[in-house]
């Protein structure tokens, strides 16, 4: 059998897939909450933007967050169309290091204008030794690894996401 | 001992990142070659479904949002099976549906097409797949509508799904279509999708799953990516 082929998210996904983020009567079934940040002591804030190959920050993007270390197996999702800068925002815990890698998050992108979906993978500045050592990281191109690091302050982590360009981000074919 | 490794997209059905006549891919599409992923934990676990709380009506787009009445256009079951390429039903699954209204109105604030909302229609729904993978909704027919990517575009009549899968590699986000649309001689969107895998999104008049004097039914199946067993490498 063949596989579903895949078409774009569109720009009108608010109302079936980010209803209550975007004000919409209809009950969410997942948001940018993946834990409650009062409640851990690994509880990290993930924030940043998409921009598209002229450097337009991309305000009708979806991201989705899978994040799974063997302890916690989260999921979370967020629109750029509500912040008043585009940016997406995301409150979880740092994922544990599996079997001395890096940790990291899978990221799914999704947007109008994106026939299939990208996967990208967020790794922490703070990691350097794991991020050193990492297989995943190993086999990306030197000159773009940073592309997939997002830099901290304190517990907040900043990853912007660049379509192309100079500094495309790596997207992975998974 | 054999492992499992999930097979990639398949390029010759799903479209390229950049199609031009499709003009919002013009600076969207990634442009450096993708870096092939060994695949890990993260890659062959997806999110726990049993956390959703999907409600009794979600599925029933006629009903779950309704304010003063029963929306307006024609009512239909749109029911179908979420497959992998073995072969074998994907149970549990959560879809998630949206679409425009009978007159081709999105209820999203960006649309600017000016034909009527309809009160009683938001136009998102979802359910899960049950134990063999099947799933039904109830909606109204969606309206075709214009937009701006060339002179005179329509969109055909369509319905946006998400799906799940059982893991991140099983995603996957496409539109469903009716038999016999003119639109789609004319859809960039559409045609972005090679020959081969056109047929495969435009779902069946099915009159089997037709309601007497209630509603028309269409069948449109899923088939999600599959995988191989492959014996483990001894170093």
């Amino acid at each position: 059998m063949r596989q579903t082929p895949s078409q774009t998210v569109g720009p009108y996904f608010a109302y079936g897939l980010t209803p209550e983020q975007y004000l919409y009567d209809f009950k969410s079934l997942v948001g940018n909450e993946m834990v409650s940040p009062l409640d851990h002591d690994r509880a990290i804030t993930i924030v940043g933007k998409v921009f598209d190959g002229q450097g337009v920050v991309i305000s009708d993007a979806m991201i989705e967050i899978w994040q799974n270390d063997g302890q916690n197996q989260l999921f979370g999702r967020f629109g750029t169309g509500t912040d008043a800068e585009s940016r997406f925002i995301f409150h979880t815990i740092k994922p544990a290091s599996v079997n001395g890698q890096a940790p990291y998050l899978s990221v799914i992108i999704f947007m109008r204008g994106q026939q299939i979906h990208s996967y990208t993978r967020i790794y922490f500045s703070d990691e350097t030794d794991l991020n050193t050592k990492d297989a995943v990281l190993s086999l990306v191109p030197e000159d773009r690894r940073d592309t997939l690091i997002a830099k901290n302050k304190g517990n907040i982590y900043e990853f912007n996401i660049y379509m192309q360009g100079e500094n495309e981000t790596v997207f992975f074919d998974i | 001992m054999s492992q499992i490794i999930y097979n990639s997209f398949d390029r010759e059905v799903h479209p390229a990142y950049l199609t031009p006549e499709y003009k919002s891919t013009i600076y969207r599409a990634p442009q450096k070659p993708l870096v092939l992923l060994k695949q890990s934990l993260s890659e062959l676990t997806g999110p726990v479904f049993g956390d959703f709380n999907v409600g009794p009506l979600d599925h029933d787009l006629t009903k779950n949002t309704v304010k003063n009445g029963e929306p307006i256009g024609e009512r239909i079951i749109v029911h179908g099976k979420v497959m992998n390429e073995n072969g074998y039903p994907v149970p549990n699954t959560l879809i998630e549906i949206w679409q425009a209204n009978s007159a081709g109105r999105y209820v999203h604030k960006v649309d600017q097409h000016e034909a009527p909302l309809d009160p009683n229609f938001l136009g998102a729904g979802r359910c899960m797949t049950d134990s063999d993978g099947n799933y039904k909704f109830y909606t109204i027919k969606p309206g075709a509508y214009p937009w701006g990517n060339h002179y005179n575009a329509w969109r055909p009549n369509h319905i946006h799904f998400s799906l799940f899968g059982a893991n991140i590699t099983n995603r996957l986000v496409t539109q469903m279509y009716f038999p016999g649309d003119p639109l789609l001689d004319y859809d960039p969107v559409f045609l972005s999708v090679p020959p081969k895998g056109r047929e495969l999104l435009i779902c069946k008049f099915d009159l089997g799953a037709t309601e007497p004097s209630f509603a028309l039914g269409y069948r449109f199946d899923f088939v999600l990516r599959g995988y191989k067993q492959t014996p483990f490498e001894t170093l």
